[in-house]
């Protein structure tokens, strides 16, 4: 059997008494690429900002590498850089350069020698095709190259999971499948483990070995992902698949 | 006496003052700024005690108009034992009220770098401390510039006040004159020239540093 990385076990959500995730289990193996899938507003962000400490939850355990997490601020500091996490809107910081913006992670917080941080981060660059900006401010790049120097930001810290929260969504669609070959190469090269929020079928097809299936904040499914796609095991899961056009 | 003559005549006495509106504004501008940056400070990181303090003294200094706050430093003080001469206390009364002002804008700009910036700073692992050195500071002080450029133009404008402890800045030179020699259309010609000759061009420049500071950091 696989190592398992992560473990979530019975996290439960809720602001008063609403509830936004409820009764949720599942495990992540190391090298093991998943997807998340379900309508808006199904709690597939909240589940995976839980993942990171940027939402907080309520009950359950979050057990990462053998280790279950005590969810304080502190904590999640030393697990962030373990967990990488990339955004829809991408956030680069405006005030630094691309190359600053990747480097502040490794010098400041890992405290990575400088001289070899910059040599990695200008490798990950030119394996993302933007060697020539890192100089550049975020302002000068389009949306597709924002995004794609975001996940070098994540990745120069060598994280051992990624999470990717809907990354092409604020893309124009020419710019999608560069940042999708970027993740479908992270996988495929790198093995690397990661939960992928997206609602791009055909990628998500293409990536995940398996997809777990979120309504209301439940999982209504967790199936592997040739056979989600062929037959799901609810109704739901298929109505939403047959909604999606694909 | 043609109107004219009296204004040549009024216009060293009006250089004297003007010159002291400048300093004494100067002064007032660049140690409100330097409370405003500590009493944001204090605010941002919730330090205990001091921040509740803090947040007495803006809302005092806010709340109270610059008149009183001057008579209460130089009338009411000596009562107690503490004496300043005039100008100082037209000095500590500006910054008194400029502090605040200052530290509003501060914190507002602080508080208006967006929620997405600090989650992908913490994504990396950064610290409190940290999260505030490279991002909320440098992105808060350009967020603030708009609010401190009008607190500086406001606060030039409050020295003005400075006339009833009788510190002989433009205003109370205008009255002065105007008291001796009851020509008040050409004293208040002058008065009005004098403040727009220091804030006209001061509000431009401000303005051209706002636009610069907007290109400068900001289209993320």
């Amino acid at each position: 059997m696989a190592e398992q990385i992560l473990q979530v076990e019975h996290l439960e959500k809720y602001y008063q008494k609403k509830y936004v995730l409820h009764d949720i289990n599942f495990h992540v193996d190391k090298g093991e690429v998943v997807t998340l899938l379900g309508p808006s507003g199904s709690g597939k962000s909240t589940l995976i900002r839980c993942l990171n400490g940027l939402e907080e939850y309520q009950q359950g355990t979050i057990t990462f590498e053998g280790e279950q997490i005590n969810p304080t601020e502190k904590n999640w500091q030393q697990i962030r850089q373990k967990i990488g996490m990339v955004f829809q809107s991408y956030d680069l910081f405006p005030n630094l350069t691309v190359m600053d913006n990747i480097l502040l992670g490794p010098t400041k917080v890992q405290k990575q020698d400088k001289f070899a941080a910059k040599k990695e981060a200008l490798d990950l660059l030119e394996r993302v095709g933007l060697e020539d900006y890192a100089n550049a401010y975020p302002r000068e790049l389009s949306g597709g190259q924002k995004q794609r120097v975001a996940i070098v930001r994540a990745l120069a810290l060598h994280p051992d999971f990624m999470l990717f929260d809907e990354v092409t969504a604020s893309l124009d669609p020419e710019m999608v499948r560069g940042i999708l070959n970027i993740i479908q190469d992270l996988a495929d090269v790198d093995h690397m483990t990661m939960i992928v929020v997206t609602h791009e079928m055909n990628f998500a097809q293409q990536i995940a070995d398996r997809v777990i299936f979120l309504e209301d904040g439940h999982i209504l499914e967790q199936t592997p992902s040739k056979q989600f796609f062929s037959a799901t095991q609810t109704k739901r899961a298929q109505a939403f698949l047959d909604s999606m056009d694909f | 006496m043609s109107s004219w003559a009296i204004i040549q005549q009024s216009l060293p006495m009006f250089g004297k003052g003007f010159e002291l509106t400048l300093w004494l504004s100067f002064i007032g501008i660049i140690g409100s700024i330097i409370v405003g940056i500590i009493v944001s400070l204090l605010q941002y990181f919730k330090v205990p005690v001091l921040h509740q303090l803090a947040s007495i003294y803006v809302e005092v200094s806010r709340n109270t108009p610059l008149l009183i706050q001057l008579f209460f430093l130089y009338y009411t003080f000596p009562v107690i034992g503490i004496k300043f001469g005039a100008q100082l206390c037209g000095i500590i009364g500006l910054i008194f009220l400029g502090g605040s002002y200052m530290a509003e804008g501060f914190t507002g700009g602080f508080n208006g770098v967006s929620k997405g910036q600090l989650e992908s700073g913490k994504a990396i692992g950064l610290s409190r401390w940290q999260l505030a050195r490279y991002i909320v500071f440098p992105q808060g002080f350009s967020l603030s510039v708009p609010a401190m450029a009008a607190n500086v133009i406001f606060l030039i404008k409050e020295t003005s006040i400075f006339t009833v402890i009788a510190i002989p800045e433009l205003t109370n030179t205008a009255l002065d004159l105007i008291g001796m020699y009851y020509r008040s259309n050409e004293y208040l010609l002058v008065l009005v020239i004098g403040y727009a000759i220091i804030l006209i061009p001061l509000s431009i420049i401000l303005t051209l540093l706002e636009k610069r500071v907007r290109y400068g950091s900001f289209g993320n």
